[in-house]
């Protein structure tokens, strides 16, 4: 059973082709990885996913509904929620509203309510907190922190953060573009962890995309290849790593670091 | 219709419109070269017209030496205003910077009214008076001469942009500040030249609106129909500046004389929410790409 | 110095005030603001009441400009169109005070929402520019509506009476403008505890991943600009019902750039910095007052030189304030009581 599925999404600024014909299925429950060289359409397809970018052909169809033409907001309400590559926090709000913003799709508080704070916005926001602090706080180990503005926080709490927002939506399908981006081997342990427990625990499914090879290797069950906009290998993690394809288009596009980060992979993955 | 009347107020029209044009040349320079709204503008206009009273009435110093020394004070102005106030914001969120023109647009109309109090004041005439006449149609002397100055203005603005030495390092930073730094152009160094220049451009604007219709404190007014004129015709376009002051020029005298002078601001302020609604780049302005 | 505060339910730690020393101080404000008006001169009572509405306005522009990152330059017209229909109401209607002041709220609310539409297309500075765009076009409506504005004479508005009691002096004025001031204030400070302030700030902070997060931005910002034109219809009213007459002089741009000053001067985004912010600004002309009174003996014609010497005050505040202290009042009200939470250790 397929949660997501795209199907030939094409995706152009101006001349620039940005995704050519992708096809892409998610499995229910499955944690699933985009790969590929920089440059290659991994956020465009995200974001595509997301509603944020308005593809010229293809579809977008999420638990049998098409989601094409819905609008960004429209598509969180269904489920879908998602982290950013460059680490998208509200910086004037603490590490609490900022999570219980993530949260934000799944209250009704209305206006008159919400300016008086009795009854239904009382409840609602007392309820959201339990759920908060029992399910993503403790879970994720942030809960000495949930006061701090999120500016100062360090950049691995910060990940840690954007996780838990997006947690906080409770989300049916969880977008990560590139968690761990940046980290140390211990943070980047930890974040696998949450990712392998997110998947367990949540009954979620995990779409993530991920420059480092030895992750993605060790914790995803499917692997889609982009390059140049198209979709280049699909299948499991050791086939992708054996794909011919795969190893030119990293080789080919000169990209060293990805190239050593895939290196790297291998001999963990081995 | 009486068509030489439609024909003479369009010219008059214009002739308005020339000042807006050149006005907006100032904003726009500004704008490209430092990504500042800058909301100060009109009062910059009219400070160089107070200087120039200062200067020709106060002083009684010949006009031509006044509007000389109106313009080094306008240019000068510009540059304390960025060194001062400006520069230490770049960087920061960009409403921050375009509260600070406001905040400036106040002192500046505080300091002229603590100097030459609120009273509107008349400039001296250094206009030829003989009536000027194109076809048939009857042109005041005054505007047909503060146009063609701004005209011969913009023309050398716009040949100094091109092909000046400043003005190529102004078009580098504006296309690509980082890069234009990395190439040993003195950013800093443009961004005054941005701010000197506009200022006397805003000086020169102000002397030619003061010696039509007399000047006031309140004449910073015409800054905002001048913001008008570079939203419509595309912040970071010059082109774009040059034809909407004439359009929106044109479109004002014809209301005022059409409809009556208290409509005359008022079709302005309608074209400016109908282009905001409709095409929020203005005419000729860049569309900008949103990222996530 | 203050050590933690433990709580035994969500509830409390999600409350407004969560300290004992919060609700002292609280209470001790409540006493004063009651006592205030059996100790104070008519003066003194006539500078409360304009302050209180001048909260009410800025914490309106602070909710869409300091919360939401709209910046309106609209504030000051929208006061007026809720002062104008509380005028036109109280002349040819005859409705109690508090029908006409919410009609008034209600009317300023959907000239609000017209005005915010363009904030569906542009955003930051070419929405401020629309904001302008909007106050010209209601300075227009105010002049040449003569039939229901009387145009540039103005119209005058009887004192409001409740129970009997006419409310037409500072005393006793000051009981109507108090209470819906601190209301109003309350229930700004509500909103943000909830899921539609976090939207809004959201949405402040970073809209477009707001919107993939699952924030309706179009609906949300017109709220905004809802909210608060309703604070400024609220606050326009009780401007007419004080003044007793308003003419469309009363609501010139410059008053919207007072507005902006005040949340930037207090600090923008917080809820503190409009109170602060309106009390500042306020004040800060009848300081200026009373300095050149001081000063009458050594100049000549002083009174002339106040009205531009309040307008230099007021950018000069801007600028300064978003040079040396951005986040304003608030900030440095933050930093003095850090300060003695921790006293006598140093930070």
């Amino acid at each position: 059973m397929h949660i997501l599925s795209v199907d030939g999404l094409t995706l152009s600024f101006g001349g620039v082709h940005a995704l050519r014909g992708v096809d892409m299925q998610v499995a229910k429950g499955s944690i699933t990885a985009v790969i590929g060289p920089n440059g290659a359409g991994k956020t465009s397809l995200f974001n595509s996913i997301s509603g944020f970018y308005r593809p010229q052909e293809g579809r977008v169809v999420f638990q049998g509904e098409d989601i094409t033409r819905l609008r960004p907001p429209h598509r969180a309400a269904l489920g879908i929620g998602r982290t950013f590559q460059n680490i998208a926090l509200f910086r004037g709000m603490t590490v609490l509203d900022n999570v219980k913003l993530g949260a934000h799709v799944r209250m009704r508080t209305g206006l008159l309510s919400a300016l008086w704070y009795l009854g239904k916005a009382r409840r609602e926001e007392a309820e959201i907190r339990k759920q908060i602090e029992r399910e993503v706080f403790d879970f994720l180990e942030i809960d000495h922190i949930r006061r701090h503005p999120v500016a100062n926080l360090p950049y691995g709490l910060q990940k840690r953060v954007e996780l838990a927002r997006a947690l906080a939506m409770r989300p049916k399908l969880l977008m990560l573009d590139e968690p761990v981006a940046g980290m140390n081997r211990e943070e980047k342990e930890d974040m696998a962890r949450f990712i392998l427990d997110v998947k367990e625990q949540w009954d979620t499914t995990v779409l993530m995309v991920e420059h480092d090879m030895g992750m993605v290797m060790d914790i995803s069950d499917q692997v889609y290849v982009l390059n140049f906009g198209q979709l280049i290998a699909a299948g499991k993690p050791s086939e992708v790593q054996a794909n011919p394809e795969v190893i030119k288009a990293y080789l080919g596009s000169g990209d060293i670091h990805s190239l050593r980060q895939r290196l790297g992979g291998k001999t963990r993955a081995a | 219709m009486d068509w030489l009347f439609f024909f003479e107020i369009t010219l008059a029209g214009l002739g308005t419109g020339g000042l807006y044009a050149l006005t907006a040349i100032a904003f726009v320079l500004i704008y490209k070269a430092t990504r500042v709204i800058n909301l100060a503008i009109g009062e910059m206009l009219m400070v160089g017209a107070y200087l120039f009273f200062g200067a020709a009435v106060g002083w009684a110093l010949p006009w031509w030496l006044a509007i000389i020394l109106a313009l080094l004070g306008g240019g000068a102005l510009g540059m304390v205003l960025e060194r001062g106030v400006i520069r230490p914001l770049l960087g920061e969120n960009p409403i921050s910077v375009f509260m600070v023109t406001i905040g400036l647009g106040s002192i500046l109309i505080g300091m002229v009214e603590l100097i030459w109090t609120a009273n509107p004041r008349s400039l001296p005439n250094f206009f030829p008076t003989d009536p000027i006449f194109i076809g048939e149609a009857f042109l005041a002397p005054k505007t047909f001469w503060s146009f063609v100055v701004a005209a011969v203005v913009i023309a050398v603005f716009l040949l100094l942009f091109r092909f000046w030495r400043g003005g190529v390092a102004l078009r580098a930073t504006a296309s690509d500040q980082g890069a234009a730094y990395s190439m040993g152009i003195n950013v800093p160094a443009v961004y005054s030249l941005a701010w000197g220049l506009a200022g006397v451009i805003a000086a020169g604007a102000g002397i030619l609106l003061g010696s039509i219709g007399g000047i006031s404190s309140d004449m910073g007014l015409f800054g905002l129909t001048v913001l008008v004129v570079v939203i419509v015709g595309g912040l970071d376009s010059v082109l774009g500046a040059l034809l909407a002051g004439l359009l929106i020029g044109w479109m004002e005298s014809m209301a005022g004389v059409y409809l009556g002078g208290e409509y005359e601001h008022l079709v302005t302020f309608i074209l400016l929410m109908v282009v905001l609604l409709f095409r929020p780049w203005g005419l000729f302005g860049t569309r900008e790409i949103e990222r996530l | 110095m203050r050590i933690g505060s433990p709580k035994e339910s969500y509830i409390a730690d999600e409350a407004l005030f969560r300290t004992r020393t919060q609700w002292v101080w609280l209470w001790l404000l409540l006493a004063v603001l009651i006592a205030y008006p059996f100790v104070a001169n008519l003066y003194w009572l006539f500078l409360v009441c304009l302050i209180s509405i001048n909260i009410i306005s800025a914490t309106g522009l602070n909710i869409l400009t300091g919360y939401t990152g709209q910046v309106s330059l609209g504030q000051a017209a929208f006061m007026g169109v809720g002062a104008y229909t509380v005028a036109w109401l109280d002349n040819n209607t005859g409705s109690p005070f508090f029908i006409n002041l919410l009609a008034g709220a209600g009317m300023a609310t959907l000239v609000g929402l017209i005005a915010g539409l363009p904030s569906l297309r542009v955003k930051g500075l070419y929405l401020a520019i629309a904001t302008i765009g909007a106050s010209f076009i209601l300075q227009f409506i105010f002049i040449n509506w003569e039939s229901v504005t009387r145009g540039t004479r103005g119209i005058n508005i009887e004192p409001p009476s409740v129970l009997g009691v006419t409310l037409d002096n500072p005393d006793t004025f000051y009981w109507l403008v108090m209470p819906i001031m601190v209301v109003m204030v309350l229930l700004a400070a509500n909103l943000f505890r909830t899921r539609i302030g976090r939207a809004f700030i959201a949405i402040r902070d970073r809209d477009i991943s707001a919107s993939v997060l699952g924030i309706n931005l179009p609906f949300y910002k017109l709220m905004s600009f809802g909210i608060a034109s309703f604070y400024a219809g609220i606050a326009g009213g009780l401007y007419a019902y004080f003044f007793g007459a308003i003419n469309p002089e009363s609501f010139p741009l410059l008053m919207s750039i007072f507005f902006l000053a005040a949340i930037i001067v207090g600090g923008m985004g917080t809820i503190l910095g409009s109170i602060l912010g309106a009390i500042f600004m306020t004040l800060t002309p009848e300081i200026l007052r009373y300095g050149v009174d001081i000063l009458s003996p050594y100049i000549d014609n002083a009174p002339q030189i106040l009205s531009p010497l309040r307008t230099a005050v007021f950018g000069a505040l801007i600028v300064g304030f978003l040079l040396f202290e951005p986040h304003g009042l608030a900030e440095i009200w933050r930093r003095v009581r850090r300060f003695f939470h921790l006293w006598p250790f140093r930070t």
